[in-house]
């Protein structure tokens, strides 16, 4: 049994030893590389949409290149970034870890998600410069539109289709790893709450991208053959295609979402040094995000033409699904109560995912009521709630849990004091850019337009301006860390006093994890002499 | 599904845990085909009156036979995974190449049925399709897109029972290590179940 750990061992050396392995912490890793990548990328075309902004006339970029614009940072940020950013980085590399397992339940199975996820993902970008023009037509591809424009979207949602598929099979190796790979003594209240929620994350990718990766391979189908299903020409009706495109794609929300609080969940006990509060409500939320989420998708599509019954209906159950979002909330806010919190980086973003994530679940409320929705569909009011919700809450909680878990994950230390600096113009940039957007949405700004009237200036000027200041605070971050992974000094095995399994294995973890197959007990239990 | 924590598996091979993959990935192609059924719901409530022309179009003859065709394929290949588990390589050989053979057969028929409407000129936008009502040439949308995408789930099978096949001649497919036999097995179920709800749909619809 070796001891070397996963970074040193095995036979091969180079870059065949991580495109080839099936070791599930070098596909995390596989993952994270290729994503801090893709999402650079995504956050400069979001910076050249903010310096369009900047003037009214005349515009820097053409209308037809600002549609590209948005399409590609949307299908990049979605698809490539904020979907399969913590399941697929830590739920591969934490989650046989964190069950006691050597690997998961399909390693081979697991290399080939991640190529799928390249193939996607070099598809999408093969998409922007082949063919006559761009995809223009948003992340949501919608018909008629996505039928008819001479933008290369046939690759475009192809290159969707294949991510979905690298999707579902993370999803099912996750939900038979835990179902068969758990070490004996963790019973299902004993695993930790990440587990929890990339479970319930787990059954949404399985049970929800069918039914996009179906919509799209139509939306193909239309376009070559024109089989007619969703154009009103012959007869089709593009309703249905919003229909199905938000079955799948708002409880893609909770795939977004739900891995994010499980690693917000891992992080204010640790730095609380305090057990969870209400272990058993948290986990149980995670189930029940996943299934309610799944049918919220018509609040989408309240100023579509759905019947008035229809739009009640979602409307409540939108605001059920509040609930135990809620429910999370109110959990981490009572485990920091009589807490000895220590305001460490992972901490500091992890605090901040909550404070914007409430922000951007209070937005996402108000829309939920049918008459606010007619005011707002289409805004900046839109687009500042989902950033909210996307950067602000799972982008936040990315980037808590790469803080938390990069000690494990390279056996390096980041400068503390660096990624706490960072925190303050992402924080700030942040809210200039996004609050900027929910009041400009608010006064009318349609969203998508490439060039904006005169009394929406002042918000815009904000915004971009904020738009600097969050990528000049991203840029600080991961420089910080990227030095760490060459320069940063040898980290300890367990640098936060966690409990979790991962704390009690070496740093880096060894290629087999665990030479004898864990016992566990009560989890979250931060006084060393009750756990014994 | 097993929810008590179970042992670690023991070597590599946990056939529960396969399983359970299996299962998992038949949901997703469930779901897959659940939103063509959808759709089918939804324009067939819209034009019941065009799907009912639609479906008199259809060669009922060739959907019959492939229904029988598939179904028997459905039975040689359980007899084929029952057999391995007993021990008879040579039956479950034999079967598992039957249902290579049907497949093939189901196939053949797909295509001579599909050249027979194409030169009818029954195909998505087609002038003669387009001179049709809506619900008509939705009908036939649907038909090409569903009869497709199963015919494609059809190809697949067909090349991971071959590839069963060759395992079982290599002898890595035995009968105490048959786990990967019954999930292929598992799968061309699959394929039958959803032709037998196609069938319905299309060619019983007139």
């Amino acid at each position: 049994m070796t001891t070397r750990s996963y970074l040193e061992a095995g036979d091969r050396r180079g870059i065949p030893a991580w495109i080839l392995s099936t070791d599930h912490k070098r596909i995390g890793v596989l993952y994270l590389a290729a994503m801090m990548f893709l999402f650079l990328v995504a956050v400069t075309i979001g910076v050249l949409m903010r310096v369009e902004q900047l003037t009214i006339a005349p515009p820097l970029f053409p209308p037809q290149i600002y549609n590209a614009f948005f399409t590609v940072h949307g299908v990049i940020m979605i698809f490539m970034f904020v979907l399969p950013g913590l399941p697929a980085v830590f739920g591969n590399f934490l989650l046989p870890i964190m069950v006691g397992a050597r690997d998961v339940a399909f390693p081979r199975l697991n290399l080939l998600s991640w190529y799928f996820f390249i193939t996607g993902a070099v598809l999408a970008v093969v998409s922007l410069f082949t063919g006559s023009a761009p995809p223009d037509t948003g992340w949501t591809f919608y018909a008629p539109y996505s039928i008819r424009t001479g933008g290369n979207v046939s690759l475009a949602v192809f290159a969707a289709f294949v991510l979905g598929l690298s999707s579902i099979l993370t999803g099912l190796n996750f939900i038979t790893t835990i179902h068969r790979l758990r070490t004996p003594s963790m019973t299902w209240h004993r695993m930790p709450l990440f587990v929890w929620a990339i479970y319930g994350t787990a059954w949404i990718q399985v049970l929800a991208t069918p039914i996009i990766g179906i919509t799209l391979l139509l939306v193909i189908l239309e376009r070559v053959f024109g089989i007619g299903v969703f154009d009103p020409a012959k007869g089709g009706d593009p309703l249905l295609y919003q229909h199905l495109f938000w079955i799948y794609s708002h409880p893609a929300v909770y795939i977004m979402i739900l891995p994010a609080m499980g690693a917000i969940t891992e992080i204010i006990p640790t730095f609380a040094h305090r057990t969870i509060f209400g272990y058993k409500a948290i986990a149980y939320s995670s189930i029940a995000i996943a299934a309610l989420g799944s049918l919220v998708w018509g609040h989408h599509m309240f100023t579509s033409g759905m019947s008035t019954a229809a739009n009640v209906v979602f409307s409540l159950l939108t605001f059920l699904v509040a609930v135990p979002s809620a429910i999370k909330v109110f959990n981490w806010t009572s485990t920091l109560y009589k807490g000895s919190i220590e305001v460490r980086p992972p901490m500091l973003y992890a605090l901040t995912f909550i404070f914007l994530f409430t922000i951007g679940g209070l937005t996402g409320l108000m829309q939920g009521a049918v008459n606010v929705n007619q005011h707002v569909h289409d805004t900046y009011f839109i687009v500042g709630h989902f950033h909210y919700v996307m950067l602000g809450g799972t982008g936040m909680g990315f980037f808590a849990a790469l803080l938390y878990w990069f000690p494990k994950m390279f056996g390096k230390m980041y400068n503390e004091k660096a990624a706490a600096l960072a925190w303050f113009p992402i924080f700030v940039g942040f809210n200039m850019l996004y609050f900027s957007m929910l009041v400009l949405g608010y006064m009318g700004m349609p969203r998508r337009y490439y060039t904006h009237l005169p009394q929406y200036h002042t918000g815009h000027v904000i915004a971009s301006i904020g738009s600097f200041v969050l990528a000049f605070g991203l840029v600080i971050l991961l420089g910080d860390l990227l030095v760490a992974l060459f320069r940063g000094k040898k980290a300890p095995q367990n640098p936060w006093n966690g409990v979790s399994l991962e704390w009690q294995i070496p740093t880096p973890p060894p290629l087999e994890n665990f030479e004898e197959i864990p016992t566990v007990g009560r989890p979250y239990v931060f006084n060393q002499e009750a756990a014994r | 599904m097993s929810g008590a924590a179970s042992d670690a598996p023991a070597g590599h091979k946990d056939y529960e845990g396969s399983k359970l993959g299996m299962w998992l990935f038949l949901f997703t192609e469930i779901l897959l085909f659940g939103g063509l059924f959808i759709l089918y719901s939804a324009y067939w409530a819209r034009y019941t009156a065009d799907f009912h022309r639609g479906g008199q179009m259809l060669n009922l003859g060739i959907g019959v036979a492939n229904t029988v065709v598939l179904l028997t394929s459905s039975m040689t290949v359980a007899i084929s995974v029952s057999a391995m588990q007993q021990g008879n390589r040579r039956l479950s050989i034999w079967c598992l190449a039957a249902t290579v053979l049907l497949g093939l057969v189901f196939l053949g028929n797909k295509a001579i049925e599909w050249s027979a409407e194409i030169g009818e000129g029954l195909y998505p936008n087609s002038p003669e399709l387009l001179a049709r009502p809506h619900g008509e040439q939705l009908f036939f949308g649907l038909y090409y897109s569903m009869t497709g995408l199963h015919g494609l789930h059809v190809i697949a099978g067909i090349a991971v029972l071959s590839f069963m096949l060759n395992s079982i001649r290599r002898n890595t497919i035995t009968r105490t290590d048959y786990g990967r036999l019954e999930n292929a097995g598992l799968y061309w179920h699959l394929v039958d179940v959803i032709w037998i709800f196609l069938l319905p749909l299309f060619y019983l619809s007139a």
